[in-house]
């Protein structure tokens, strides 16, 4: 399996994870231990940084775990960008996923806001991670503006749908040039590793694990399915579908030429 | 446009009548539905749905814990003042109270919220009486500056203000303020709420409109629950909040269900709300709107508490004192009601994990305001 590379980290995991509703810090920590994930994103709103009685980074103080702060709470670029500069100096990293849902309802991201957010944090030395609609047009969009990956959703976030985006998914993966993480609504292990297997770089996984009866297995689970559907694409899935034998071929004139 | 002319566009008896009249099938077809419309959310409040609480509460915490993950947001009220010069027949700050009043001072806040600190909390709730030329916006202006570097998450549930207003004080930290109808019964208002400002039904009613438009973060509605029948003002709660959430799209919702708890000199309710068909409205919110957030305050019994925290709440207070000073103590001045679960905070931590769920102190930071 190919290590993946995302700016200046690279990765064996492709599997990424979230840190929200887990029933316990503790319970959060063993099942991303068990995920075996390298990326973990952290809601800037849940880390208190000011008064220092933060509940959530003493569990994720492992030397595989890359933080990756996220700006979940946020309705507009100018909010992110603060919010950004904000985390960077918390949790000193100068990555970001970027958050921009406005409607707090289905939290589907505002591709404007998104776009202008993305330039100008990718200006001020962020590695930008945008959580984004299934759209290939402004995928590339953000690439341009200097994305370092795009994070399309498979379906709205915490729904566990699965990939119902996907058709622009592959469209997506076949033009982008920066690393493609399909993230929101991956529900099961076998929606990971169909993501996996269309070519998607890595996944990021939260509902589905922290929500599960046993938050460990499912965790080791996902990270099995992350593996085996990279490994297969990897391989070369076998062509789908029959093409039938015509039994008087249609170009055998051509041999009597 | 505001929700007033869909107000007026219902009728009270028959939206009664039509929920009374809601039958067991209604209930099954709600429930088998995976998008919910506020008929089903009256079949699902309604008698009919007695029989399936189980099945009701099994899909409540199942659409929660999708949402929410097994967290529980913590908040403390903190009040600030029981000044008050409304009339309102259930509230021990009513004007006609003959008690001792007060109005905490920079000193005396700072104190209240040194304790509540020492708790661990970071979402406060600020709540007055209404007495606009002691307890107006020149009060408020001073306060919110005052207990911002405390706190991440501030919310009031205070008398209803102009939009700008509003606005200004958004600015100065405010991210959340809860306003009750206590009942969307137009004539029994005025009956429960005979003198003051707030004995105008259609200012009231109007104020979540206004609160959306100077883009308050997130608005809290509810109705107290003892004053009319309760599934007719839950339906008009829920036919505001459906109004709210289309036309102020970008805002955040919580519904409240309040219970009329007995103070000094009060009168028992007009309505009796069972512990069952509480533990029912509850689920009926959460399977008609996914999204909401649904508080649980200590009004409500231990027993009551410990159970239902896990059947589609999200947010809950402990260790509430409902008198200005009184977690500090030393002023001794007029409660607004008696809570119930009088356990304190590290108490209600302990038994929400528990429960195998997360106590979550601090969900919003003050940069995002």
């Amino acid at each position: 399996m190919k290590p993946l590379q995302i700016a200046d980290k690279t990765f064996t995991s492709r599997l990424f994870t979230g840190t929200g509703k887990f029933g316990s810090g503790r319970q959060m920590e063993e099942a991303l231990l068990a995920s075996g994930s390298e990326l973990v994103t952290v809601a800037l709103k849940r880390v208190d940084v000011q008064h220092g009685q933060d509940d959530i980074l003493p569990y994720l103080a492992h030397p595989q775990f890359n933080l990756l702060p996220n700006t979940s709470g946020v309705r507009n670029a100018k909010e992110a960008v603060f919010a950004a500069q904000l985390a960077r100096e918390a949790l000193e990293t100068n990555w970001l996923k970027l958050e921009i849902h406005p409607d707090p309802k289905y939290l589907l991201p505002d591709p404007i806001e998104t776009l202008k957010a993305t330039e100008e944090l990718a200006k001020l030395g962020f590695v930008v991670l945008p959580y984004i609609h299934a759209d290939p047009v402004l995928c590339k969009r953000l690439e341009e503006v200097g994305a370092a990956a795009v994070m399309p959703l498979g379906s709205p976030i915490g729904s566990n749908n699965g990939l119902l985006t996907r058709e622009f998914l592959k469209i997506i993966i076949q033009q982008s040039k920066v690393p493609v993480v399909v993230d929101a609504g991956i529900g099961a292990p076998s929606h990971a590793a169909e993501a996996m297997e269309l070519g998607a770089d890595a996944v990021l996984v939260n509902t589905a694990i922290a929500v599960s009866q046993n938050p460990v297995q499912m965790a080791r689970a996902f990270q099995l399915a992350v593996e085996a559907g990279r490994i297969a694409y990897e391989a070369k899935l076998a062509p789908t579908g029959i093409t039938a034998q015509a039994s008087s071929p249609l170009t055998s004139f051509l041999d009597a030429l | 446009m505001s929700f007033n002319a869909i107000f007026e566009n219902h009728n009270w008896d028959e939206a009664k009548q039509s929920i009374y009249a809601k039958t067991s099938v209604d209930v099954e077809q709600a429930l088998a539905r995976p998008v919910r419309t506020l008929e089903d959310f009256k079949a699902l409040i309604s008698p009919a749905a007695a029989p399936y609480l189980e099945q009701m509460a099994a899909l409540s915490q199942q659409l929660t814990q999708k949402r929410f993950g097994k967290t529980l947001q913590l908040y403390i009220p903190l009040y600030l003042s029981n000044e008050c010069q409304n009339i309102c027949t259930y509230c021990g700050f009513s004007l006609d109270n003959p008690m001792p009043r007060t109005t905490l001072t920079k000193e005396q806040i700072l104190k209240e919220v040194e304790v509540i600190k020492g708790y661990g909390y970071d979402h406060v709730l600020l709540v007055t009486g209404e007495a606009s030329k002691t307890v107006g916006m020149d009060y408020f202006k001073e306060v919110l500056p005052l207990i911002r570097p405390y706190f991440s998450h501030i919310s009031m549930e205070v008398q209803p203000l102009d939009q700008e207003e509003y606005a200004q004080l958004a600015s100065l930290g405010l991210n959340t303020v809860l306003v009750y109808q206590e009942t969307y019964h137009q004539e029994d208002y005025k009956k429960h709420h005979p003198k003051g400002k707030k004995s105008n039904f259609q200012y009231r009613l109007e104020t979540p409109d206004r609160l959306g438009q100077a883009g308050i973060h997130k608005i809290g509605l509810g109705v107290l629950i003892g004053l009319e029948d309760w599934r007719t003002d839950s339906f008009y709660t829920a036919l505001h909040l459906q109004y709210l959430e289309r036309t102020y799209w970008q805002t955040k919702y919580s519904i409240s269900f309040p219970r009329l708890r007995p103070f000094s000199g009060g009168l028992p309710p007009k309505v009796e709300m069972s512990d069952r068909e509480l533990v029912q409205l509850i689920c009926a919110y959460r399977i008609w709107n996914e999204e909401a957030e649904l508080s649980l305050s200590t009004r409500e019994s231990q027993h009551f508490r410990n159970n239902v925290i896990k059947l589609g709440i999200t947010s809950v207070s402990a260790g509430s004192k409902t008198d200005p000073g009184g977690y500090a103590g030393g002023i001794n001045a007029l409660e607004q009601f008696e809570i119930s679960d009088e356990r304190t905070p590290a108490e209600i931590v302990q038994m929400i994990r528990h429960q195998g769920y997360d106590a979550i102190w601090k969900d919003w930071d003050s940069v995002l305001s």
